[in-house]
C-alpha cells in the first residue's frame, strides 16, 4: 500500500506540472493582458508596468521563471491587486471557501444518504415518490436562481438570515443551502440506486432469511456496501466545493476562493490564473487520493497493491 | 462598492471604487464641491502667475491622522514617487502638465530635480506647468495627486496600505479595518483639519460586485446606498422615491471604422446616425434617465464664460431625421437600402449592449433597409479588435478624466492611443494644440466647438447615443453626500437623519 501510495503522489506531480504548463500556455495565447485597458496608456507607462511585472522577458524565461518559483510555493504577486501575493489571496478565500464548503458536503450527506436509503427501501411508494421529487428540483434548478430565490425569501420577505455578506453562523445558512441543492439531490438519487442495487442481492436475502431484523440488515450490510459510490463522487465533488462556487460566493458576496476563477480571467490577471488553478489542481489530486485510501478501508476486496486503475 | 480594490494607493489607482475609499482618507490641494468647483483644501489659498504656468500654494496646519503635520515636503515627494518610473502608476499622465512630469516618467530625464514641483517651504509649494492648464486646481483634487506618507511608503512602498496601522491619511476619515473582498470599515479621523464638519460616526463600504444583492441588503436596511442598480428595477425605484439620477461625465456611443467600406463615405455615417430613435432607445431600453445625445461632449463642462454649460452653448450638431437619411444614403448610392453590404455591430459581452445593438439592428432595418449582424466579443479580444480596425461598427464609451470638454475631444487627434476609428483630421488636431495652451477661456471654447463640430457635424465619426447618468440608490435617512460628475462620492458632509 505504501509504494501504491508513493506511486500515486509521483504521478500526482506530474499531473499538476501539465496543468500548469498547460494553463500558462492557454492563458498567454488569448488576446488582451493584464494591463490592457480602454483608455490607451501612453507607451512609456506601459512600459514601466511591463517592466516592473517582468512581463517584457522573454516567454520561455517568464515560463521557467514561474515553474521555479511555483515549485518552491511561491505564486508570486497578483497583477491586478497591485501588492498583493497571489498567495496572500489564497490563504484569506480559501479557508472561507473551505468553511462554506465543509458545511455544505456534511449536510448533502447527511439529508442525501439517509433520504436515498429511505427512497430504497419504499420504492415508487410516496416518501419515495416525494423525495425523489425535491431531488429532481435540487439537480435542475440551477445555483444562481436558487441563491436569488433563497435570498429573496428568506432575507428580503421572511428577514430570517441577512441576505448577504460573510461573517456569522447566520451568514453561513442560505449560500450552504443554495450550494447544497445539487450535491445533497445527486447523492440522495445515488444513494437510491445504489441501495436498490444492493437490497436485490442474494446475500440480503440470506441475511434477512437467518432473522435479522430490517434494521439492523440495512445498517450492517446494506449502508457499507450501498455507499460506494457516493465515496467515489465526493472526491471530485468535494475538491469543487471546498474551492468556492463563483456564481453563489458572488451572490452572497461571500470573501472566498470561488470568484477568482472567473475574475482572474477577464482580468487576464496571470499569476491569479495561474496559482488558482494549480491550488485547485493540487486538492482534487488529493483527494482522489483519499478516496482510493477510503475505498480499500471499506471495502476490503479492493487492494491498493493491485494495478488498481 | 463594487468589486475588492485593486489597490489604496492613491498614486497607483486607476478605479473610481478606489477613489472613492481615496477621497474619504486623503486630501489633496484641493477638493471638489457639491457644484464640482475646486475648492481649497490642504491649500489654504494659492496665486496663479500671469502666465498661467507658476501655481503657488500656501498650505494650512493640516496632520496627518498620526498627528504629524502635513507639509508642501510631502506633496513634492509624492508626486515625484506617482511620476518614478519605478513607481509604474498608470496615471501618472495626470502629472504631466507639470514642468518635465512627462519628461522623468519616461525616462527621458533622470533626474527628480528637474521636475516642476517644489517645497519653497514647509507650508508653501511651487509648481510649475509645461503650459497654461485652465483645469489644474481640479486635478489637485484627484487622487493620482494626493499626498501619502513618506515614512510607510517608504518602508513597503509596494504592500503598505494593505495593513490598516500604516494607512495613514490626512483626509477626513481612516480605515480601520479592511476584510478583502468583503468590506472596508472607517471612522472619522480626530486629526482632520475641518474634523467638526464631519457629523458620520463610521462608514462601511461594502465589496459587493451583484447590484441584485446589493439591493436585497438595501431592501432589508443592511445598506444605506449603492449605485447603479439593475436596468430592470430602475423605474421600481423611482416609484418608490429612493433613486437619485446624476450627471455623469460620460457618453455613450457607436464608433465608425472610417477606412472599411461602406463607412468610408460620410453620407453613410450620416445617415446611420440619424436613423435611430434615440428617446425611445433609452425609455424602453435602457431606462435609466439618460440623456439623447446629439453632439459627443456630454452637458456638466465648462464652456467659454464663467457658469456656461460647454454643451448648452455649442447646442446639439445633428438631428434626427428620417428623410434626410434616406436621401443621404440613396445620393451614397444606395436607395432603400439597395446594395448595401450586410454590416456588423461590434460589442463586449454584455446583456446591456446587447438590448441597445438589437434595438439599433432594428430601426436601421426598419428606418433605411439595410442589414445588420451583431458580434460580440469578451472584453479584451473586443479591445484588439477595435485596436486593429477589425471592425465596422463599434459600440464604445467614453468617461472623462476631468471636468474639462477637451478630457472628451483630445482622444480623437490623428495619433491618440483612444483614436480606434481610423480617422485624422488635421485642421481637428491643429484646434486641439491650439486649445490646450489658450489661456483665454472664451478664445479656447471657441475652438474646442469647431473641433466638436469638425469630429460630429462635419465628419460623423462616431455615432453619439446617450450621456450617461450617474444612478445611485439612497436611503431616505441619508443626508448631504455629494456625487461628482466623474462618479466619486464625498462623504465629507453626509449625515444620517434620526429613524
Amino acid at each position: 500500500m505504501g509504494s501504491y501510495i508513493l506511486k500515486r503522489l509521483v504521478s500526482g506531480v506530474l499531473v499538476v506540472l501539465i496543468v500548469a504548463t498547460a494553463t500558462f500556455m492557454l492563458m498567454r495565447s488569448i488576446p488582451g493582458g493584464p494591463f490592457r485597458r480602454e483608455k490607451a496608456l501612453p507607451a512609456a507607462i506601459q512600459r514601466n508596468i511591463e517592466a516592473r511585472y517582468k512581463l517584457n522577458d522573454p516567454l520561455w524565461k517568464q515560463y521557467l521563471d514561474y515553474m521555479k518559483n511555483m515549485l518552491r510555493g511561491d505564486f508570486g504577486p497578483s497583477f491586478k491587486y497591485i501588492g498583493r501575493s497571489v498567495n496572500s489571496i489564497i490563504e484569506d478565500g480559501f479557508p472561507v471557501s473551505a468553511v462554506l464548503g465543509g458545511v455544505t458536503i456534511i449536510f448533502s450527506l447527511v439529508v442525501g444518504i439517509p433520504a436515498g436509503i429511505i427512497s430504497a427501501l419504499n420504492q415508487n411508494k410516496w416518501q419515495d415518490n416525494l423525495a425523489m421529487g425535491i431531488a429532481i428540483v435540487g439537480v435542475s434548478v440551477p445555483s444562481f436562481v436558487m441563491a436569488t430565490l433563497l435570498m429573496y425569501v428568506f432575507a428580503v420577505k421572511l428577514r430570517w438570515f441577512p441576505a448577504a455578506m460573510w461573517g456569522t453562523p447566520r451568514h453561513v445558512v442560505l449560500p450552504m443551502l443554495a450550494l447544497s441543492a445539487f450535491p445533497t439531490a445527486f447523492f440522495a438519487r445515488l444513494m437510491r440506486s445504489s441501495t436498490l442495487d444492493v437490497l436485490s442481492q442474494d446475500y440480503i436475502r440470506t441475511a434477512r432469511s437467518k432473522g435479522l431484523s430490517w434494521a439492523a440488515v440495512v445498517y450492517k450490510h446494506v449502508l457499507k456496501n450501498s455507499v460506494l459510490p457516493i465515496i467515489t463522487y465526493l472526491g471530485p465533488q468535494a475538491a469543487a466545493i471546498l474551492t468556492g462556487s463563483f456564481v453563489v460566493e458572488s451572490i452572497f458576496a461571500i470573501p472566498g476562493l470561488g470568484r477568482y476563477y472567473v475574475t482572474s480571467i477577464y482580468n487576464r490577471d496571470y499569476t491569479t490564473i495561474m496559482g488558482v488553478t494549480i491550488f485547485y489542481c493540487i486538492i482534487l489530486v488529493a483527494l482522489n487520493l483519499l478516496v482510493d485510501i477510503a475505498y480499500s478501508w471499506l471495502d476490503p476486496r479492493i487492494k491498493l497493491t493491485e494495478a488498481k486503475e | 462598492m463594487g468589486a475588492e480594490p485593486a489597490t489604496l494607493d492613491p498614486a497607483l489607482s486607476t478605479g473610481v471604487p478606489e477613489a472613492i475609499v481615496e477621497l474619504s482618507c486623503f486630501e489633496g490641494l484641493t477638493r471638489m464641491d457639491a457644484n464640482n468647483i475646486p475648492q481649497p483644501a490642504i491649500a489654504e489659498s494659492w496665486t496663479i502667475s500671469d502666465d498661467g504656468l507658476v501655481y503657488t500654494f500656501k498650505l494650512r496646519q493640516a496632520k496627518w491622522n498620526n498627528g504629524e503635520p502635513v507639509t508642501a515636503h510631502d506633496f513634492e515627494w509624492s508626486w515625484k514617487r506617482a511620476l518614478d518610473p519605478e513607481t509604474a502608476a498608470e496615471y501618472a499622465y495626470q502629472l504631466y502638465y507639470i514642468k518635465n512630469g512627462e519628461a522623468y516618467n519616461t525616462g527621458a530625464i533622470t533626474d527628480p530635480d528637474l521636475v516642476g514641483v517644489k517645497a519653497l517651504d514647509d507650508y508653501t509649494l511651487q509648481v510649475t506647468l509645461e503650459q497654461p492648464t485652465t483645469y489644474f486646481l481640479q486635478l489637485c483634487a484627484f487622487p493620482t495627486l494626493m499626498p501619502v506618507y513618506r515614512k510607510v511608503v517608504e518602508a513597503d512602498p509596494e504592500a503598505w496600505f494593505y495593513n490598516v496601522n500604516n494607512y495613514i491619511g490626512n483626509g477626513p476619515f481612516k480605515i480601520v479595518r479592511w476584510e478583502h473582498n468583503s468590506k472596508i470599515d472607517l471612522v472619522p479621523n480626530e486629526h482632520y483639519w475641518n474634523r467638526d464638519a464631519i457629523k458620520l460616526t463610521n462608514l462601511t463600504f461594502y465589496l459587493i460586485e451583484d447590484t441584485q444583492t446589493a439591493l436585497s441588503m438595501f431592501d432589508t436596511g443592511e445598506l444605506d446606498m449603492f449605485d447603479s442598480p439593475p436596468a430592470t428595477e430602475i423605474e421600481g425605484l423611482k416609484q418608490r422615491g429612493v433613486l437619485l439620477i446624476n450627471d455623469y461625465l460620460g457618453t455613450y456611443y457607436y464608433m465608425f471604422n472610417v477606412t472599411a467600406e461602406p463607412l468610408d463615405d460620410v453620407r453613410v455615417r450620416k445617415a446611420l446616425t440619424m436613423a435611430i430613435d434615440r428617446q425611445e432607445l433609452i425609455d424602453r431600453v435602457v431606462r435609466g434617465g439618460q440623456l439623447p445625445a446629439y453632439a459627443y461632449v456630454p452637458f456638466g463642462m465648462p464652456g467659454g464664460t464663467v457658469g456656461s454649460d460647454f454643451r448648452e452653448e455649442g447646442g446639439d450638431l445633428y438631428k434626427e431625421d428620417l428623410e434626410e437619411a434616406k436621401k443621404l444614403l440613396a445620393e451614397a448610392g444606395y436607395p432603400d437600402g439597395k446594395g448595401f453590404p450586410t454590416l456588423a455591430i461590434l460589442y463586449n459581452t454584455s446583456e446591456n449592449h446587447k438590448k441597445i445593438a438589437e434595438a439599433i439592428q432594428e430601426m436601421w432595418k426598419k428606418n433605411l433597409g439595410i442589414d445588420v449582424r451583431l458580434t460580440n466579443q469578451e472584453w479584451q479580444v473586443y479591445l484588439d479588435s477595435r485596436d486593429a480596425l477589425d471592425y465596422q461598427v463599434a459600440r464604445a464609451g467614453w468617461i472623462g478624466d476631468y471636468v474639462d470638454p477637451m478630457t472628451f475631444l483630445d482622444m480623437w487627434m490623428t495619433d491618440s492611443g483612444n483614436n480606434d476609428s481610423g480617422w485624422g483630421n488635421p485642421r481637428f488636431d491643429e484646434l486641439i494644440v491650439a486649445a490646450r495652451s489658450n489661456m483665454d477661456p472664451a478664445a479656447r471654447a471657441k475652438q474646442l466647438h469647431e473641433a466638436e463640430k469638425i469630429l460630429i457635424a462635419d465628419e460623423m465619426v462616431v455615432m453619439p447615443i446617450y450621456f450617461y447618468t450617474n444612478l445611485n440608490v439612497v436611503q431616505p435617512w441619508v443626508r448631504g453626500v455629494e456625487f461628482s460628475p466623474l462618479g466619486f462620492i464625498n462623504f465629507v458632509n453626509a449625515y444620517v437623519l434620526e429613524r
